[in-house]
This record gives C-alpha cells, structure tokens and sequence, in this order.
C-alpha cells in the first residue's frame, strides 16, 4: 500500500474540527497533484435572511452561526451596527465586553488544545481515550475550560449564545459582587494555564515552516482582541472599513463541495489569521507574565510553524486569563449598561479577534433601521488557501508514509488552524488520491 | 454499554458542543456510554447500530434527507437537540423567502451551491423518539435525557412556558415592571428564565410551550407598543418554522379590554 506511486487519499469526515468537511489529496507518483479541502457543510443563507431585520438584531441571528465562538459574532456584529449609527460605548462597558471575550477565548482555546488538538500530538483518536491514560491532564483542561465558560455566564447569561448582549453594550451590567467571585477560579485556572504551555513545549513537533502572510487587527498599548485596525506581516495596514478593498473572497467549485470561498489579499496571495497571526502581530502587548510564559516555551519574534499554533494558543490562554483577572480587578459598574443606538441610514463595518482568527461584518441600514444588505467574512475562509498549501507542501515531504500515517498527519495539519466549518460553511472528508 | 452516536445537519455546532461543556460530567458520562460517533470529539468512528443517536441540525439538502434516513435505520433511540433539530432552525427563514434569491445574494457562483427550498425538521422526515428544545439546547436537560435513558425512564423535561420558570426563579415581571415586549407566556421551558433574569425580555429560543394563549399573548405584545412587523420579526427567529410559532405571527391584534380570547382579531401577515 505504501509503496504504491499512484494514490489517493480521503478523509470523507474530518473529525475533531467545528463542522463538517472533507479533505482530497491527489498523488502521482512523487508529484502532489491536487490538495482539496471540500466543505459539505450545507449553506445557511446568514447574509440573505440579514435584510429586513432590525438594527438591534445581528448579535443575536449571527452568534447562530457558530456555537463555539458566539461571543466573536456578537462583538463583530456590535461594531458594526455601532459604526454605521454613529455610537461609541462607554469605556466600563468596552471593558465588559473584553472582559467577556476573554471568556471565549479561555473556552474555545481550551477546547482545542485539550479535546481537539493534543490527542493528535500524543497518538490518541480523542481526549476522551486520553482520559483513560491521563485522566489528569484532561480533567485540567476541562477544568480551564470551564473557567473560561463561567465568564461568559456571569456576563452573558449562559456560555453558549449568551443573550446578554445588545447594541451598544449589556442589558444588565454586573455588580462588583457578581465578578468577584471569578477571581479566584481564574487565579487558579491561570496557574493550569502556565503548566498547559510547559506541558504543549514539550510535544514533538515536525519541522516545517511556511511563509503566509500573516493578517490580524492590532490595537497599540494591549493584544487586540475585540478592536484594532488591520495589519500584515508585509507592512500592509488598513482601517477596517477598507476590510473589503484588500480583501477578496472567490468561489471555488469542488466536485463534492456544496460551496467553498476562498479568500485572498487583492493584488497579492493567500495569507493566515488566527493565533499565531495576532501573535507574531501583536507579542509586544502581551501581559509580562504570557510574554515571559512565551519565551520559555521557545517563543520567538513571529510563529511560522503552523504545529506549533498549539502553543501560541496556550500562551494566549495565559493572556486572557491574566487579563480577565485584571478586568476584574479594576471593575468599576458603567453609569448605564448600554447607550441607546438611533439608526441612521449609514453603513457600518465592524471587525474583532475571534479565536480562530479576524471575523469581519458588514451592515448597511435604511433610516427606519432595517438591515439593507449584510457581508460576513468568517476566520475560517481566509485560511482555506494557507491551509492548502500546507497540506501540499506537507504531503510532498511525507510520501514514504502508509497511508493511514499520511492520512493522521494531514488531519492534524489541517488542526493546526482549528478550523471552524460551521462558521465558513465554506469547508472537509480527507481523500488522497494516489497514482 | 450502552452505545452513543452524535450527528451532525445543518446547525452551528452549539448543541453538540452542550456535551463538551458538561466539564464536570463528561468523563463521567464517558465511562458510563461507549461514545461510538461522534466526530467533534473523535477520529474513531464504531460502526452501528447505535443505542441512541443525539441529532443536530436541520435538513436543507437531498443528501441529508437520505442520510437522515440512515441514521435513524442504525439508531434504537434517536433524539433530537435543539432548535435546528426540532423546528428548523434560523435556517428556516428561507421557508418564508425565495431561496434562489437567497443564493444569488450570498454567492458569487450560486450553482455551486446545492440546497432545498426548505429548512425542516427531523421529525419532517423519521421518527423521534424525544426532542429537546433550545437554541442552544440546555445542558442539564441534556444530561437529564442521556441519564434517563441510561436507567430507561422517561426524561423529566417540563412542557409548560417559560413564565413558571420565572416565578420559580423570583425573576421581576420584565412585561409588567417595565413594559418590556416578551415571549415567555407562549415559549417553552427549558432555560430556567434566563433573558428576563438579565432584564431582557424572552426572545423565544426554545420555540413553542405545549398550548400557547395566541390571542393573549398578541394584546401583551402589541400594549407594549410593538408594531406587526415586530410582531412577526419576533416570532421568526430560530424556531421560525415551529408551527405554532408561525400560527402565533399571524395573531397580532390582541382582544378589545373586556372581551374573550375569542373575539380577538386575526390578521394574515
């Protein structure tokens, strides 16, 4: 079998990503022909059913269209109703709304680290066979985990589609009371999280590098999370109302896909969002302590191994956790839980960090308040192109492997961007084709 | 043991994800079900038949309607989890448009894409054995279901609306402090009364409770000064294709003071 020059190889469901997709790759002889991440996912029409609604209603219909990263949508979807009207947020309730992304940062990096990733490194098919070994390290994670989900209640309500959130801030604010709580869990959570990157710097981790460019917002004096302005590792730096200039999302047919969108820069190529993106842009503003953690896990200026995402996530997962703890600590109620947002006829653009990288939104609005048009941009589509190329490049190098090696390694190069298909839509089953 | 499938249609991933975030009962649950599908968290896929399968999602392609199929032949007990499962989902709101147009809006080379008219239900195609409501799905009624089934009891998962949880809970009226437009006279149980606890009105997200009061609830909505377009808005979210819910939308006048619920008005929206 291994021996063959010609084959084919097929993940018809990839397992332990968010959604469903499939991966083709084509072989001849020593030569990738054709690497293919299709995307059954089937189309849910968010764009379309977004005409006629309210101004007030995005954060609420889009969180739908990922149940791992909600808060993303919502945050996204506030900056841009936000802008369009004309409305800034009291600075008490930006920092509930970091606050609460933190949260969802602590949950879905957790996620994947533990449940979704780590069982790839140490030859386990899920964290649920790990826990039968390490019972331990999972219950750590799950416990971290969970710290993360317990700021999304408090604030939101509940972790997932939290229902707390508006336009133009919070329907109920908490009381200093109410957070206080969270510290303590979170002290301990942060400790997890130190030894959760110690553990991911310890992990094999295949010697390749790739040379995307590499997207994120940045926000000068703190790690962009829920605003910033566009910048790349080429120097390219743009205000997010220009997301769509640089930006270009193209249809790609694949023979099983529904539908698939890539997206790349205008007059350039394929470039990366996500961790090791907003790392490599933004490492400067990490907290000391995620700086330090970074560093002595071996860290450097930028992250171009895509394995090592896993632990970028880790350290990022320090950061929210050091940061959240700081939130908290200098929380001060805002004066109101939210401004009144008065629609306008305008339109609005807003874009935040999800956790799997930059989520882009677009409104525009009629002067009664109803949505005219709608564009979403998710992380997941802007990584398709990168994640191709690494798989082709990844594949080249690892023909001498049986095929049910080369299969396991390529699913977990495609984990490497803990790819959410239910938010592109746009998304994998491996097949390698061999002949 | 007792062997689990989780499966995945159209949908967002949150209910499924509900099991994952049981981080104090996961392992526990594990060690008392064989996990044998459940791709989100595993690459080792047992073949069936299954004992139960949890279903997400709703079916808007040819495929899934065979494959729904499928599922339910390998499944003994197959539930349904969540809004998507049981009425459609947001994905529904297509049932009240033109999908063709739909297509052309979202993307650039709309023959690509391959979908149905209609968002519907997994009832609309196989037998169900139990559905849970919510979108998301609530956690504890998820393991309440998985508990029950494992000691082979019914599931203990109350009909009534939303409204009982709010007294249960001490939650102030948001309709009558505040005159805020709500949903929970008419909107299943299941979230412990979460939206009014943050002094926002209920928003409907577990879909229709068992026998819902059209005409009451229409005057509450329309005296706190909610237009019928708002009304209908209201209504078609994510559980737009709830047959109750769409029969509620059309109930936007509610009676004149005095007058039984069967005087009320009824308009075609």
């Amino acid at each position: 079998m291994s021996h063959r020059s010609d084959r084919t190889l097929d993940v018809r469901s990839l397992a332990r990503v968010e959604g469903e997709g499939a991966m083709h790759v084509r072989v001849s002889g020593d030569a990738v022909e054709d690497v293919r991440l299709d995307i059954y996912e089937p189309p849910r029409f968010f764009e379309a059913m977004l005409r006629g609604r309210r101004h007030t209603e995005p954060p609420d219909i889009t969180a739908r269209i990922c149940g791992i990263c909600p808060v993303a949508y919502q945050m996204s979807a506030c900056n841009a109703i936000e802008d369009a009207c004309g409305v800034t947020v009291d600075p008490a309730v930006a920092d509930l709304r970091r606050l609460l992304y933190c949260g969802e940062w602590i949950e879905s990096h957790t996620l994947h680290i533990y449940l979704l990733h780590a069982p790839d490194f140490l030859g386990y098919p899920s964290a649920l066979d790990m826990a039968k070994d390490r019972r331990d390290l999972v219950e750590r994670g799950l416990a971290m985990k969970k710290a993360g989900n317990e700021i999304v209640e408090v604030l939101g309500g509940r972790a997932i589609h939290p229902v707390n959130i508006r336009v133009g801030g919070f329907y109920r604010t908490p009381s200093p009371r109410e957070l206080a709580p969270l510290r303590d869990k979170l002290r301990v959570a942060l400790d997890q999280a130190l030894d959760t990157v110690r553990w991911v710097a310890g992990f094999d981790f295949p010697d390749f590098h790739h040379n995307h460019e590499l997207l994120a917002l940045v926000a000068p004096g703190r790690y962009a999370i829920e605003s910033g302005t566009v910048a790349t590792t080429a120097g390219l730096t743009f205000d997010v109302r220009h997301f769509e200039d640089h930006i270009v999302e193209e249809q790609v047919p694949h023979s099983t896909a529904l539908h698939a969108l890539h997206a790349r820069l205008a007059g350039r190529s394929r470039y990366a969002v996500g961790p090791a993106a907003r790392y490599t842009l933004n490492r400067q503003w990490l907290s000391p302590l995620a700086l330090e953690a970074a560093t002595a896990a071996g860290l450097g200026a930028d992250c171009r191994n895509p394995y090592r995402s896993i632990l970028v996530r880790a350290v990022e997962t320090v950061y929210a956790l050091d940061e959240a703890i700081r939130l908290i600590d200098r929380y001060e109620p805002p004066a109101r839980p939210f401004v009144e947002v008065p629609p306008r006829a305008a339109v609005g653009y807003g874009a935040t960090e999800a956790p799997r990288g930059i989520l882009f939104h677009r409104y525009g609005l009629d002067a009664d308040g109803l949505i005219t048009s709608a564009r979403i941009v998710p992380p997941t589509s802007q990584n398709q192109a990168s994640i191709e190329d690494d798989l082709r490049r990844f594949v080249s190098g690892r023909l001498d492997l049986d095929d049910e090696q080369l299969t396991w390694q390529c699913e977990q190069a495609i984990r490497n961007y803990d790819p959410c298909i239910s938010c592109s839509t746009h998304f994998l089953d491996l097949t390698v084709e061999r002949r | 043991m007792v062997t689990l499938a989780v499966w995945k249609f159209a949908s967002c991933d949150g209910c499924q994800l509900s099991l994952l975030d049981c981080e104090d009962e996961l392992l526990a649950v594990a060690a008392r079900v064989r996990i044998a599908h459940f791709l989100e968290a595993s690459r080792r896929v047992e073949p069936g038949p299954y004992d139960v399968s949890l279903v997400e999602g709703s079916i808007t392609t040819a495929q899934d309607a065979e494959r729904i199929r499928r599922v339910r032949e390998m499944s003994r007990t197959l539930v349904t989890i969540g809004a998507c499962a049981t009425a459609g989902g947001v994905q529904a709101l297509r049932n009240f448009a033109d999908v063709d147009e739909f297509r052309s809006v979202v993307y650039a080379r709309p023959e690509y894409v391959s979908t149905l008219a209609t968002s519907t239900p997994i009832a609309a195609h196989v037998d169900v054995d139990y559905e849970l409501h919510g979108c998301p799905i609530d956690r504890w009624q998820l393991l309440e279901v998985i508990t029950a089934l494992l000691v082979g009891r019914r599931p203990n998962i109350p009909a009534h609306s939303v409204c009982f949880e709010c007294k249960q809970r001490g939650n102030v009226c948001v309709v009558v402090a505040h005159g805020t437009p709500c949903l929970g006279p008419v909107t299943h149980a299941g979230c412990a009364a979460l939206c009014p606890a943050y002094q926002r009105g209920c928003y409907g997200c577990f879909g229709p409770m068992e026998t819902p009061n059209a005409a009451a609830q229409a005057g509450l909505l329309r005296a706190t000064g909610m237009s019928e377009a708002d009304v209908v808005r209201a209504y078609r979210t994510f559980n737009a294709a709830a047959p109750a819910f769409i029969e509620l939308s059309r109930v936007t006048v509610g009676p004149p003071p005095g007058a039984g619920p069967r005087d009320a008005g009824r308009e075609e929206t």
